[in-house]
């Protein structure tokens, strides 16, 4: 086993590549190409990732022994409309074509993990629905979820209920703001306005329920904040009406669009042992033809009762991930329907005097219940030693809270595996011989959202 | 549902204390037995790396461990899933605080360079012959490692006297 601290490490690269040291931007640099031998640079697939043997064994037409005068090296944001928020990429090129790329990421890094351990479990919702803040009702049902497990709390079947009835609602949402910001990137700039037109839908009735139209604080450890409204039941079959239609709208608008096919048709192709290999999840991991959904797979909440299909497409390219994400939004329309139908009555939060707080009428009138509020608020309240990991299928793929307890009031170590890190490792190999308009449509398709990707 | 596989036998995975917790194998290794265990398992059919984290248990330094593994400091968390068998496994390996190393898990999951590098960012826990042990989400010249628990957080001074101060 190699011993080398982490001086060592930072000596040893600024030997190698001193020049490159002295710059601003530090070791992030992309390494020059003559600082890489051609052996590495043939194993690797971008600098910072690199392929192990026999993952990707085609390389295609990759000359690797090109001389260094005939590239530019060429940053891709952070502060570009099409990179969804901070992402740098760093791109070499050789003419049009992409060689090599390198995301650079930490632009929105917040410390969120940081805070998470010293906020007591009730606060935690408000801190993680932050992270991915177009999907904020996977965040707060993740972390959720796992803290009910630590505290071995069973939530009623309407809170379940609830919580699937919003998630489903959300992914419509956030798949909505995805085809229209994907839209925008390749030139499809009416599709920016439809799509932001449908997601108001979606955020009013959001508005609605929970108060707020992004960063809800809804889903929280015991159940929900609050019942749905009166009259949600119209509302939601208003939305299952309307979406349909106007997908269908879209489908004539986008999908039969030669323009659109073939910006997206063949463009950045990944196969199923590399998205594997990257740790890849979601739209993904399905458009390589790997059906692996964890709503279906490892079902959570009440998904095992509910009827709908997982969309999975052949070739791993842009085009699949359009597709995949265009009818995801009408099979959540499909499970909306069924929640609706289904929704059962009862408690939409555990009566367990531990984690819930008395009904603000009862604090009024007894003495109690103040001070048992009291105590909530200021205290928390504890949760048993011990760890948990329970993943959902958020909109981008497998989102995981892991939540370490020492019994005290607070979450001793509060971790998010968030889709978005794991899925931008797939750019590099993605964007390889690509051309720079292409590589533009790859990081729209792969949907990286940066407050999940820093956190 | 797919067969669930072989859980843990005798309170064993490839000869380490191993526990079926929540519906996930959780095993426990220290630094020694690591690389044996990952190459076992990524033989086992669990071909997608989740995930990889650390956690400082500088402040809880008590929790339950099963006999034969010596706690230390820190502890890196590795999340590993097998599509085909529906099984996820969690390995928790003991990384003491005066060495941090670990050999990285690149060459068997090239999924894990990202979470290693976030690691290596939080905890300072370097991962040997890992491809590009750099910064990932802090600055490059970021000084220390946030996710230790003896790395302070900034905090507002608060007006009143008794109060505790930065948490």
């Amino acid at each position: 086993m190699r011993r080398t601290t982490v001086d060592q490490l930072a000596a040893a690269e600024v030997e190698a590549h001193d020049e490159q040291a002295r710059t601003s931007e530090g070791f992030q640099e992309m390494v020059p190409r003559a600082g890489t031998r051609a052996a590495e640079l043939r194993r690797e697939a971008g600098s910072v990732l690199r392929i192990p043997e026999g993952v990707t064994t085609d390389f295609g037409d990759f000359d690797v022994d090109v001389a260094e005068d005939e590239t530019m090296i060429l940053n891709l944001g952070p502060s570009h409309p099409s990179t969804h928020g901070v992402l740098r990429v760093m791109v070499e090129l050789q003419g049009e074509s992409v060689l090599r790329c390198k995301p650079v990421i930490g632009y929105l890094h917040t410390g969120m993990e940081k805070t998470g351990e010293e906020l007591m479990y009730h606060q935690g919702s408000t801190n993680v629905t932050r992270m991915d803040y177009l999907s904020p009702f996977f965040n707060e049902l993740t972390y959720s979820l796992g803290v009910e497990r630590l505290l071995g709390v069973e939530v009623p079947p309407r809170a379940t209920w609830i919580r699937m009835l919003m998630c489903e609602l959300n992914r419509i949402s956030s798949h909505m703001l995805w085809l229209a910001t994907n839209g925008s990137d390749i030139g499809a700039i009416n599709m920016l306005v439809y799509g932001w037109r449908e997601r108001e839908v979606l955020l009013a009735f959001f508005e609605k329920v929970t108060g707020l139209r992004m960063n809800h604080n809804y889903i929280r450890p015991g159940g929900v904040a609050a019942d749905l409204p009166d009259g949600w039941r119209d509302d939601v079959l208003a939305i299952c009406d309307v979406i349909p239609r106007r997908m269908d709208d879209y489908d004539r608008l986008l999908t039969g669009q030669p323009i659109l096919q073939e910006r997206l048709e063949g463009v950045g192709a990944l196969d199923a042992d590399t998205a594997i290999a990257l740790g890849v999840t979601g739209p993904l991991l399905r458009s390589t033809g790997v059906a692996w959904d964890l709503r279906r797979d490892q079902p959570y909440l009440a998904y095992e009762q509910v009827d709908f299909d997982v969309i999975v497409g052949n070739y791993g390219d842009c085009w699949d991930r359009f597709a995949i994400r265009f009818n995801e939004i009408r099979e959540s329309v499909r499970i909306c329907r069924q929640i609706v139908d289904m929704m059962p009555a009862g408690d939409y939060r555990v009566q367990d005097k531990k984690v819930t707080p008395p009904p603000r009428s009862r604090i009024d009138e007894s003495m109690e219940a103040l001070i048992h509020h009291f105590k909530l608020y200021t205290e928390g309240f504890k949760v048993e030693p011990g760890e948990a990991y329970v993943p959902v299928e958020s909109p981008r793929g497998e989102l995981g809270c892991f939540i370490v307890s020492d019994g005290s009031s607070r979450p001793y170590r509060l971790h998010m595996r968030t889709p978005s890190f794991a899925n931008l490792q797939a750019m590099p190999p993605m964007m390889r011989g690509a051309l720079v308009a292409d590589a533009i449509a790859i990081v729209s398709t792969i949907d990286p959202l940066l407050g999940d990707v820093d956190r | 549902m797919s067969d669930p596989g072989p859980g843990p036998q005798d309170g064993h995975v490839h000869g380490l204390p191993a526990a079926e917790y929540f519906g996930a194998t959780v095993i426990h290794t220290d630094r020694d037995r690591y690389r044996q265990l990952m190459g076992d398992l990524k033989d086992d059919g669990y071909e997608m790396c989740v995930g990889v984290t650390g956690v400082d248990y500088l402040m809880h330094a008590g929790r339950d461990l099963p006999q034969g593994i010596d706690p230390q400091r820190f502890e890196v968390v590795v999340e590993l899933l097998s599509l085909s068998r529906h099984r996820r496994v969690r390995v928790r390996c003991q990384v003491p605080e005066s060495d941090p190393h670990l050999p990285t898990l690149f060459d068997l999951w090239a999924g894990s360079e990202a979470h290693e590098r976030e690691t290596f960012d939080m905890f300072g826990i370097v991962f040997d012959d890992h491809p590009d042990m750099t910064r990932i989400l802090m600055p490059e010249d970021w000084e220390g490692h946030p996710l230790r628990k003896d790395y302070p957080t900034g905090h507002v001074p608060v007006q009143f006297k008794e109060s505790p101060g930065g948490r």
